[in-house]
């Protein structure tokens, strides 16, 4: 067994440091302040190495280089660069829009990428926001962000933005259904919501072999729900940008923009994270049945690269899709959803059911 | 503090670009106003960032749409500088590259998208159809050079310019950029008989 | 001298004759190629109609004359020809010649609110400055008619009602090609009616020719659709030729041929491209330009332009071609056969992009006809249009080429033939690279070139369609009036018949796939 990165007694021997010099409540006001800021930064940082993973990804599909000038020969400050600008950029307020929904409806979308980014396990005993049902206010917080899309277009007082944001509201619940499914097979696997045990749970064999059949299909839908989710090409029909010039957030300009554009990335980074968790086995190691000292070596290796390699690789994968793909109709997306995703979800659930009853999963 | 006489930019030497005069005048302008150490150094890092992050509203009207596509793709490939985020709405771009021929129909849509665009904004007037009314001049219905609609930052002339000429256009916006102050009055806004 | 033959018909029997050679039982002239108003001074403004039988080829030219400058009316032509009722307004937006029957009497180029007809010889240059207000869109229409008893009556149609919901695609929009502005009406998702705004180019090159030399007109040409720009000029240069009655060596037709062709892939592969990116996968679109970027280089070395080439001149062309020219495009044809399979198989094979295009946008073969939908997206509909085959200019009648014709008329039929055709340019120029004969490639002219008064057109097969030059001479140096028949103007005109009942995904879709170019339509 591998305890050596375990976070959870480094983080108990902090907290309880922390009470023998300060009353309890304190402490806990410290240290929210501090896991709060420390959500933030990482958020910011991950947020800047996605979209220049983008950029460099999506150059390598087209023949391209990519951004090379700006910070040596990688272009590694164009990001950073952006950044600035968006900062100081003029925040526009229209004359004829609801002007506190307009102003609400960007910290939506972010509030709840943050909350369900929160619930991500890094690493064991490295999760910030620990409960029983975690798995299920995943679910719940993720939806908050429809609502953000939603009052964005309505707020707006524009027609594509309008178009887009309902666009985006029927493609977004519609998907939530699938991915709530295949969720609920790989919780009847693990027979457990907890996300650190659905982990846990995971340490003989990650869930996708464990489930064989049923979790591959699991895990397909739930990508392609999740694209669907992170509003991604082949399904931005909401931005859509060659239709609605850029769908619900038109009229966004400055750092409402840029939330908007952070939350994108954030939400393909938790679609790939939630979907290595319950698939790919999260922070656990490779491990290969029969080749000892190999396992030994891969314990070795912190949970945390394994659970941010194992995501960003996940992150590539839907980087591919969306770069090779031409968009969907609004209709044709619809179909793929209550047509096929749905009925083939359900039916995979059953199937998990059945062999987790009589015990033919490993 | 002291602003530097001189914008680098990379892999192009100073004296290789023309206009250098009408930069110098602006730095001179800033010294001359004078800031705090500061905001000084804040400034040169929104500039800096300004300058590199430059996301054009896609603004095509004829033939220079079609070497600006050139300049995206591959060969040319202006995501190396960063320029490649093209924005189809106005509030998200910061700048507005005009190119073709403004015709007296569409100069109030050309007026109104630039007063949609958030500041900071800049104006590229690409090709001699927008710089004068090139081969159009005499023509009854065409805005003889934007610059009497909008304000205009860099002329790019051609017809259509190579895309060479529209990365040094691009770096002379760049140059540019980086000689204005951010915080504490903007120096945009110059007297008309001083933006030749 | 092959100057037109115009049958001159009164204003008031127009109509019937019309109609008479529309229904024709051996030679029904179902394809009305364009309507050119003209203003004769002291005759009278009036409109010339070219057409076309499409089974036999045959054309034919009316003319008809209205003597009332003040209150010209014609009768209008446009339940013979769907495509009448577009051309008829950009007539009453030039001249102000009303058409009684006519619908949609509204301007078409100009602002709503701009006084006085541009192309009149007698219109004041100044009399319209710049109007920085911004324009409103009237929602209704006038139609006038013609009462039995003589007076013309008119009425109001309605645009869009109040129970419409209008949204504004263009002016400024990523997937118009241009400036286009099309409001359209929809329902949800649904379109329901569109009704294009044209004008947002509009340059006036028509009224510019009028007072340049014929030499001058030539640089006009190729910035009316870029992407066609050696196709348009070779009509001009082809017009001007057969007016004057100079023979141009075969040296010079074979490169122009092989130019042509040059320019055809390079449109096909940038209408490859652009459609992919208005469907929303971006990266073909850099393998279009990949492919593009060899043929500009190509054409760079021998004519020094990118774009616009300036290549074609009176008598030849302007420049012979480079040493390495034959090399590099033998070289350039053997890559682009290797490589087309990639774009097949990231895009033509990919099922969401068929899902995208099948059976989406379908256009009938009458409608094609009726409403003058030359080129790709004629052929898509099973119409036989390409005037290489029917009209043969240059070197055309000495190849072996294939006609690309469909019948679906869909979306998936409109891309699929041109890009065909890419592989059947391939074709052409491989028959002529090897066999350009040596020569003059050019022929000399005079300084100054006069041409016979007459009426004089041509047309080419440019990449989007039949491109037509309509030339009146009046025996001077300069043009009396000057007609570009443009290739797109029908095909934006499809789009509401085309586009009724489908997705506003689909608007974008079927605008792409009829590959229309804006500058060309406003000229």
């Amino acid at each position: 067994m591998f305890d050596y990165y375990n976070l959870e007694p480094v983080l108990m021997w902090i907290h309880s440091t922390m009470c023998g010099l300060m009353p309890e409540w304190l402490a806990f006001t410290i240290e929210g302040i501090a896991v709060g800021i420390f959500i933030m930064v990482m958020y910011a940082v991950l947020a800047i190495i996605l979209i220049y993973m983008e950029r460099k990804v999506c150059a390598a599909f087209q023949c391209r280089i990519g951004p090379d000038r700006v910070g040596g020969r990688g272009g590694l400050l164009q990001v950073p660069a952006d950044v600035i600008k968006i900062l100081t950029k003029e925040i526009i307020s229209l004359k004829n829009s609801d002007k506190f929904l307009y102003a609400l409806a960007p910290f939506l979308v972010i509030m709840a990428s943050i909350l369900t980014f929160s619930c991500l396990p890094w690493n064991k005993g490295g999760e910030i926001l620990h409960m029983n049902i975690g798995i299920f206010f995943v679910l719940a917080a993720s939806s908050i962000g429809v609502l953000g899309i939603l009052l964005a277009g309505w707020s707006s007082n524009s027609k594509y933005t309008l178009i887009g944001a309902v666009r985006s509201g029927a493609m977004i619940i519609s998907y939530e259904l699938s991915i709530g499914l295949s969720v609920l097979t790989m919780v009847i696997l693990c027979g457990t919501m907890d996300i650190q045990e659905i982990v846990a749970y995971q340490e003989n064999g990650w869930n996708i072999f464990k489930g064989h059949l049923p979790a591959l299909m699991a895990f397909v839908i739930y990508l392609i729900a999740g694209n669907a989710e992170a509003n991604r090409a082949p399904f931005d029909l909401a931005e859509a940008e060659q239709e609605l010039t850029a769908g619900y957030h038109t009229e966004y300009s400055g750092m409402h923009f840029g939330f908007f554009y952070l939350a994108e990335y954030l939400n393909l980074f938790i679609t790939a994270g939630i979907a290595v968790t319950l698939f790919l086995g999260g922070w656990m190691p490779l491990h290969i049945a029969g080749l000892e000292g190999f396992n030994t070596i891969m314990d070795y290796i912190p949970g945390v690269i394994w659970f941010v390699g194992k995501t960003f690789f996940v992150v590539f994968l839907l980087m591919w899709i969306r770069w090779t793909f031409p968009r969907l109709r609004i209709d044709q997306v619809l179909i793929l959803e209550w047509k096929y995703l749905m009925p083939l979800s359900l039916l995979v659930l059953v199937i998990m059911t059945v062999m987790k009853v009589f015990g033919l999963v490993f | 503090m002291e602003i530097k006489k001189r914008t680098d930019i990379r892999s192009m030497k100073y004296e290789e670009f023309r206009n250098n005069d009408y930069l110098e005048r602006m730095v001179k302008q800033l010294n001359d106003d004078g800031a705090g150490v500061i905001v000084g150094t804040a400034d040169e890092l929104i500039n800096w960032g300004r300058s590199n992050s430059l996301w054009s509203l896609t603004f095509g009207t004829s033939c220079c749409a079609i070497e600006f596509m050139a300049l995206g793709a591959a060969r040319y490939d202006m995501a190396r500088f960063g320029f490649e985020v093209t924005r189809n709405s106005p509030r998200q771009a910061d700048m507005i590259m005009v190119l073709g021929t403004i015709t007296h129909r569409m100069a109030p849509v050309l007026k109104r998208l630039y007063d949609q665009m958030a500041e900071p904004k800049y104006v590229v007037a690409v090709g001699g159809c927008t710089i004068s009314g090139g081969p159009f001049r005499n023509s009854y219905h065409v805005v003889n050079g934007i610059d009497k609609i909008i304000p205009v930052d860099v002329f790019i002339p051609g017809c259509p310019p190579r895309p060479e000429a529209f990365y040094y256009g691009m770096m002379q916006l760049q140059r540019k950029i980086k000689v204005e102050r951010f915080l504490g009055g903007v120096n945009r806004k110059e007297k008309k008989e001083d933006s030749k | 001298m092959n100057a037109d033959n115009i049958i001159l018909v009164k204003a008031e029997d127009l109509y019937n004759e019309a109609s008479r050679l529309r229904y024709d039982a051996k030679q029904p002239m179902d394809y009305l190629r364009d309507i050119v108003g003209m203003d004769w001074g002291e005759e009278g403004l009036g409109a010339l109609y070219y057409m076309e039988c499409t089974a036999t080829g045959t054309r034919m030219v009316l003319k008809a004359v209205t003597a009332d400058r003040d209150n010209a009316f014609l009768p209008s032509v446009c339940n013979l020809w769907k495509t009448a009722k577009i051309k008829e307004r950009e007539v009453f937006d030039f001249f102000g010649i009303r058409f009684t029957g006519n619908p949609d009497m509204r301007r078409l180029f100009l602002r709503e609110d701009w006084k006085g007809y541009p192309l009149r010889k007698d219109y004041d240059m100044n009399s319209n400055p710049l109007n920085m207000e911004n324009e409103e869109n009237a929602d209704v229409t006038e139609e006038y008619t013609l009462m039995p008893d003589g007076t013309i009556k008119g009425k109001e149609n309605v645009v869009f009602g109040s129970e419409d919901f209008v949204v504004n695609i263009g002016p400024q929009h990523p997937s118009t090609h241009g400036v286009l502005r099309m409001r359209t009406s929809i329902d949800g998702e649904n379109i329901r009616r569109i009704d294009p705004i044209l004008g947002y180019i509009h340059r006036g090159i028509e009224k510019m020719n009028e007072s340049l030399t014929y030499p001058q007109t030539l640089a006009l040409t190729d910035r009316l659709d870029y992407l066609s720009a050696h196709h348009n000029r070779h009509a001009l240069c082809m017009c001007i030729e057969q007016a004057a009655g100079i023979e141009i060596s075969e040296r010079a037709q074979y490169i122009r041929t092989i130019m042509d062709e040059l320019q055809r892939i390079d449109s096909h592969l940038l209408f490859y491209s652009c459609l992919v990116m208005d469907m929303g996968g971006l990266t073909p679109f850099f393998y279009g330009f990949r492919e593009r970027e060899m043929i500009l280089d190509i054409m760079e070395e021998t004519t020094g332009g990118r774009l616009i080439q300036n290549y074609n001149v009176i008598g030849g062309v302007q420049a012979d071609i480079h040493p390495d020219f034959q090399r590099k495009v033998k070289e350039f044809i053997k890559h682009l056969r290797s490589v087309i399979k990639d774009y097949h198989d990231i895009f033509t094979g990919n099922v969401i992009a068929r899902q995208r295009l099948v059976g989406v946008g379908v256009l009938s073969r009458e409608d094609a006809i009726s409403l003058g939908a030359t080129g790709g997206t004629g052929r898509a509909s099973g119409w036989s249009n390409d005037v290489r085959k029917h009209h043969p200019y240059a070197m055309y009648d000495k190849v072996d080429f294939r006609e690309i014709t469909r019948t679906e008329g869909d979306s998936f039929a409109r891309y699929m033939v041109r890009m065909d055709e890419i592989m059947e340019s391939c074709h052409i120029i491989e028959q002529l690279i090897d066999n350009i004969p040596e020569g003059e490639f050019r022929v000399k002219t005079k300084a100054i070139i006069k041409l016979p008064e007459g009426n004089f057109s041509t047309s080419v097969e440019s990449s989007r369609g039949e491109f037509g030059v309509m030339l009146e001479s009046h025996g001077d140096k300069y043009p009396y009036r000057l007609h570009y028949r443009s290739t797109g103007l029908p095909l934006v005109d499809t789009m509401d018949t085309v586009c009724r009942g489908q997705k506003i995904a689909d608007l974008i879709a079927i605008g792409g796939t009829l590959d229309f170019v804006i500058p060309d339509i406003d000229r």
